[in-house]
């Protein structure tokens, strides 16, 4: 099924769109992107605007998987 | 929660949150002022946030606060913001100080950690990440 990923902050990128039906297969094709190489390991996930951290967390059509990376507020 | 575009008007906001509270017969107001030092050569800060997270963020600690009486404020910039103003204040109100004390440390801290909010040097014309300076969130790395 089709969802979308966003990019935040620093990380500069259009969104992209690609079919998964797990975080591991979002995973597996974000790792494949050279481009993003450096930021995985360090950025958090959100599923539609809540925090996930289980690769198992399943998919659903229209979702939005978005890659937080480090903070620094204030 | 207020987010604001540019510096924070802090006597303003502070003020207001006090006569809010004036007949709330809290015992201890503690705020924090966030100003932008002038160093390595910086005109500024930027910010990017994310709202959706930031708010649910803040909201857990409106929670946690509200389970000790307390009550937690905070405003943030978003954009450009130049030195030797604010862009980020927060406050505690709670019946008696130790609560509010114990309690703006945490705040505080765990916005630096976990606030979805990223910060730029504005230096030379260029909006550069302050990465040496950043934390990855709680929960970074899981699709690595």
């Amino acid at each position: 099924m089709m969802i979308k990923v966003e990019f935040l902050g620093p990380i500069a990128r259009e969104p992209m769109e690609m079919e998964a039906t797990t975080l591991a297969e979002v995973s597996a094709k974000l790792k494949a992107d050279e481009r993003l190489a450096g930021w995985l390991e360090k950025c958090a996930v959100a599923l539609n605007d809540t925090m996930v951290t289980d690769l198992t967390t399943p998919l659903q059509a229209g979702d939005r998987v978005s890659l937080l990376p480090p903070v620094c507020g204030g | 929660m207020e987010l604001y575009h540019g510096c924070l008007d802090t006597k303003e906001i502070f003020g207001r949150w006090l006569d809010e509270q004036s007949d709330s017969n809290y015992g201890a107001y503690i705020p924090f002022v966030g100003t932008i030092r002038a160093e390595d050569g910086i005109e500024g800060l930027s910010f990017d946030i994310y709202e959706p997270i930031l708010q649910q963020w803040f909201e857990e600690w409106v929670a946690r606060a509200k389970a000790q009486g307390a009550i937690v404020k905070m405003a943030h910039a978003i954009g450009d913001v130049p030195v030797h103003t604010s862009s980020y204040i927060s406050a505690v109100f709670s019946p008696k100080r130790r609560v509010a004390l114990e309690l703006i440390d945490a705040f505080v801290e765990d916005f630096k950690a976990n606030a979805p909010i990223w910060k730029y040097d504005l230096k030379g014309g260029k909006r550069l990440y302050a990465e040496d300076r950043s934390t990855p969130m709680d929960g970074a790395g899981v699709l690595a």
